[in-house]
């Protein structure tokens, strides 16, 4: 069944890392995040539904076992903050925004799967300042694969990958699709 | 002096006479001459003879709809007199009988001499135009009865409403007991139909329109049957609705009371169901009932218990039924479908024969109002319906000659497509292909 | 677009499925109610009209509100009772309407099948408020949201619904939607104000409303309106009070943790009592609440041009990078 999210038709091409690749790329970037911030106080991880939030759930889990730190994590729905409702095929589902803290004074880090037009990050931007006052807000993205159209730049990157715009990036995870990896494919006409 | 007529090799239907043969119709001096050989020698051998090739069609008495409202005097945007008989000739009426609610209605001697007048100038249908049973319809003074009757009323009624008053109704019916007319009551209680506008049922419930009860028919049905037995004055019910009614008024029957009744076309294709969209082509008055009651209807214009099939043509305007379904006018048009909407309730699927329906839009009707008329017998009137059973044609109120647009029926496919319309010996209205067949 | 369609014009024509998938998005909305700015930019550039040929105070709020909430520019039309005839009205309404280029319109009408009207001679979705004796579908949404909220489900419920059931237009939309969701649902008021062949709509009808309330885990109490009626359809407020009204004395033949409703306005003393309306039973103020988060969803859902969400399923598939991230531009703003 599909999701309220449009589906199309993808001819997997190349996978550009496999599960243990995806897995040290989680890690190098939970380092970076305590390495940035001079420690996991005042963390708080904001994944963008849906795989933002299973990667930061993953990033937490990292920074517990070598911090010793419980970083909170919440989930970010970003449905009503988009700029296209009235020209999708579908009606994205609405679900549900859960920051379990006060964002106020917290350096906040999003967490997304793939950093492509910008666009998503933009309206995830809207909306955790219409939910708080964070001290700073940073981004991390498992891949980073290029034709931005707002200029929006992540502070954490799992690999840049360069794409056509005909490709699509695939990040797979099992808490949602049962195995781990990012896959380039082709969308198919 | 219009030349002699022939409608040759049609089927000849005359139920007043039970013929049902392929017969040349012959029609001279405005009168009908004759069917085949019993027409005079004279008249077949004459050169001047207009020919109409018509085999292959029904021939039959002209038809008559006794319940119009052609609007004129007074509401002209709605209809005229002219685009009434428009609407009726090309419907196959010859002849309609016209309601008094016009404005002013017609309740004295120049309005009735009007309307006779405007017909007679058209010179397209017969039209016999009615009479209000109280001044202004107001339901508190009778009318100059036999006045009215004089100057050519062929009925009284106070239609667009009831005779409310039962001791106005029982005057009206002895004044009338010996004048040969019936007195027309549209049957509705206005305290039990209150502000409905639709059948009371399960699906005004499910759409929240106010409903009309089937008993605020009946129980005035029931008060006139008594009044006609008590009287021996003649009742005719317009616009039976209901099968309550049908009960009583086939009760009063078998018990000898002077009691007729007659339908319209819409309540036997239509039921409330059709109202669900909530489109003002499906509101009229009486409303569409249940299906129940259809049922009851067409097994009362089987069994003879209603006694003719009217349209009650009620055109409005365009902008008053472009509205919410309260806010717009009682009232659908009919001449122009009524044919072939009784050819589809009726004779398709096979409750009555096509002779019958014939008789209750002809013979049948005319008897309603104590007047001859409605046979192909030689001497009689040359009113003539010429129509194709077979043919269909699909409804557009567009071309409609009437100026009313509000019809249920928009886009509906029907049988029996009018080829000719003829009136005192007159073709009233044909279409283009039975012209062709002009000789 | 909700059940495959642009408008909203009753629950008689919604699936479970449809009324589901309404109240779901509704707690989405319920939840950035609570948020420190109960905002969301999501209607941004469009506008909904309010139009209102009936008076009401609560459901226009309501809804400019939720409006409001979505960032939806509003524009308000208040008719009172002018001299125009109404089909005329109705007319021009929808002309001015087009011309105006508005993208929703709530339309509140004394006529049962008026926004039926709008709907048909309007490209903009249109969202009954109220029609007539017909339906108030968001009234009945939010009646099934507060239930779900405080029952955990509608399936079963055993539901009594109180009062004039022939000219309650709330009445109609609950029965719908609890029907279609699997309650149980008992109807009791005045043999005068029920209307013909209830019972069609898959209702019981009790005798009384003791026997209505028995063992019901929601009384749903409808706003008696006897000035309405003349006197015609019952005697007085007082008898009414008498027979019909809602006291603690009678709650007691519910459960014990009887959830009690109102669509507001009260009539405290005549259909419900005062201390049944401020009673630990009573959420209606909840149900004003939830009304907001409610109509937020249509509001929200009728605006997209896609069709209604379906349910969220965990089966994997390929989401394109969130088409979201597609490169936009919205023709019809």
């Amino acid at each position: 069944m599909p999701t309220g999210e449009s589906v199309e038709a993808v001819r997997e091409k190349a996978e550009i890392l496999d599960g243990e690749g995806l897995r040290r790329a989680i890690t190098r970037i939970a380092h970076e995040i305590v390495e940035k911030n001079g420690g996991a106080e005042g963390l708080v991880l904001a994944g963008i539904r849906r795989r933002g939030y299973p990667l930061a759930q993953r990033i937490a889990a990292k920074i517990r076992e070598f911090e010793g730190v419980d970083v909170p994590v919440g989930a970010l729905d970003i449905t009503l903050y988009r700029d296209d409702l009235q020209t999708i095929d579908h009606q994205p589902v609405v679900g549900p925004t859960d920051i379990p803290v006060d964002i106020d004074g917290k350096v906040v880090v999003l967490v997304d799967d793939v950093l492509y037009t910008g666009r998503t990050v933009r309206a995830a931007l809207d909306e955790l300042i219409d939910l708080g006052r964070p001290r700073a807000i940073r981004l991390a993205v498992i891949v980073d694969r290029g034709h931005r159209e707002i200029p929006i730049r992540a502070d954490f990157v799992g690999k840049n990958v360069p794409t056509s715009k005909r490709e699509v990036v695939m990040v797979k995870l099992e808490e949602i699709d049962r195995h781990d990896g990012v896959s380039i494919g082709e969308v198919l006409t | 002096m219009t030349s002699p007529l022939c409608l040759r090799g049609g089927r000849i239907l005359d139920p007043a006479r039970g013929i049902d043969r392929a017969q040349d119709l012959w029609i001279d001096q405005g009168k009908v001459a004759g069917l085949g050989e019993d027409a005079p020698a004279a008249l077949r051998s004459r050169k001047d003879v207009q020919i109409v090739d018509v085999r292959g069609a029904v021939v039959c008495p002209g038809l008559i709809d006794i319940h119009v409202h052609l609007r004129e005097p007074g509401q002209e945007e709605k209809e005229t007199i002219e685009t009434g008989v428009r609407a009726a000739v090309r419907g196959g009426f010859a002849a309609v009988a016209c309601m008094p609610n016009t404005s002013p209605p017609l309740d004295d001697r120049p309005r009735i001499e009007y309307v006779r007048r405007r017909a007679a100038e058209i010179g397209l249908a017969r039209v016999f135009p009615i009479a209000a049973v109280t001044v202004g319809q107001q339901g508190v003074e009778l009318v100059e009865i036999e006045d009215l009757v004089d100057a050519g009323a062929v009925a009284i009624t106070d239609d667009g409403k009831p005779v409310r008053n039962a001791e106005i109704m029982r005057r009206a019916l002895e004044l009338t007991r010996e004048l040969g007319i019936p007195v027309i009551q549209h049957a509705e209680d206005p305290d039990l139909k209150g502000t409905g506008v639709m059948h009371e049922g399960w699906v005004s419930t499910r759409i929240g329109l106010k409903g009309i009860p089937d008993i605020a028919e009946s129980v005035i049905v029931a008060r006139d049957a008594l009044l006609a037995e008590r009287t021996g004055g003649r009742v005719h019910v317009a616009h039976v609705s209901a099968a309550r009614s049908v009960q009583i008024i086939r009760q009063a029957k078998a018990r000898g009371i002077r009691m007729t009744g007659e339908t319209a076309p819409h309540y036997l294709l239509l039921t409330d169901e059709a109202v669900a969209g909530y489109s003002p082509s499906t509101k009229m008055n009486p409303p569409l009932r249940s299906e129940r009651d259809r049922d009851a209807l067409i097994e009362a214009i089987v069994d003879g218990t209603l006694d003719c099939l009217a349209t009650d043509h009620a055109p409005h305007t365009d902008i008053e039924k472009d509205a919410d379904f309260d806010s717009a006018p009682f009232g659908i048009v009919g001449l122009e479908t009524a044919l072939g909407c009784y050819l589809k309730a009726l004779v398709e699927p096979g409750h009555l024969s096509l002779s019958d329906l014939i008789e209750r839009m002809t013979v049948g009707a005319y008897r309603v109002l104590g007047r001859p008329g409605g046979t192909l017998e030689a001497g009689a009137e040359a009113d003539v319906t010429v129509f194709d059973p077979e043919s269909r044609f699909t409804v557009r109120a567009s071309e409609f000659e009437s100026k009313g647009r509000n019809t249920p029926f928009e886009g509906w496919d029907l049988p029996g497509r009018v080829l000719m319309t003829v009136v005192g010996g007159r073709i009233a209205y044909q279409t283009a292909t039975s012209e062709a067949t002009l000789r | 677009m909700i059940g495959g369609k642009k408008d909203l014009l009753g629950l008689e024509d919604l699936s479970a499925q449809d009324i589901t998938g309404i109240l779901d998005t509704a707690r989405t909305f319920r939840e950035v109610l609570d948020r420190p700015i109960p905002k969301v930019p999501s209607l941004r550039g469009m506008t909904a009209a309010n139009l209102f040929f009936e008076p009401s105070t609560r459901t226009r709020l309501s809804f400019e509100l939720a409006e409001k909430r979505l960032s939806a520019d509003t524009v308000n039309f208040q008719a009172s009772g002018s001299s125009v005839s109404k089909g005329e009205t109705l007319r021009d309404t929808a002309r001015n309407i087009e011309a105006m280029g508005i993208h929703l319109v709530v339309v509140r009408h004394q006529a049962s099948g008026a926004p039926h009207y709008l709907a048909r001679h309007l490209d903009a979705g249109v969202i009954n408020a109220g029609d007539g004796t017909h339906e108030h579908p968001t009234q009945g949404l939010l009646d099934l949201y507060t239930m779900r909220d405080q029952r955990g489900r509608i399936a079963g419920l055993k539901v009594a619904i109180i009062g004039d059931v022939m000219h309650s237009r709330v009445a109609r939309s609950n029965i719908w939607g609890l029907i279609k969701l699997g309650a149980e649902v008992t109807v009791a008021g005045p043999p005068t104000m029920m209307p013909a062949e209830v019972e069609r709509f898959g209702v019981r009808v009790a005798k009384s409303v003791d026997e209505a309330i028995e063992g019901s885990d929601v009384v749903n109490i409808l706003r008696i309106q006897l000035e309405r009626q003349r006197g015609a359809l019952y005697p007085s407020l007082r008898e009414y009070a008498r027979v019909y009204g809602v006291t603690r004395e009678r709650l007691r033949r519910a459960r014990p943790d009887v959830t009690v409703m109102h669509p507001g306005p009260m009539n405290r003393g005549v259909e419900i009592a005062q201390d049944v309306a401020d009673g630990e039973h009573s959420v209606i103020l909840q149900q004003v609440t939830n009304g907001v988060a409610v109509r937020m969803a249509v509001l929200y859902l009728l605006a997209g041009r896609g069709e209604s969400p379906e349910a969220p399923s965990e089966t994997p598939t390929v989401e394109a990078n969130k088409s979201h991230d597609e490169p936009t531009l919205s023709p019809r703003r």
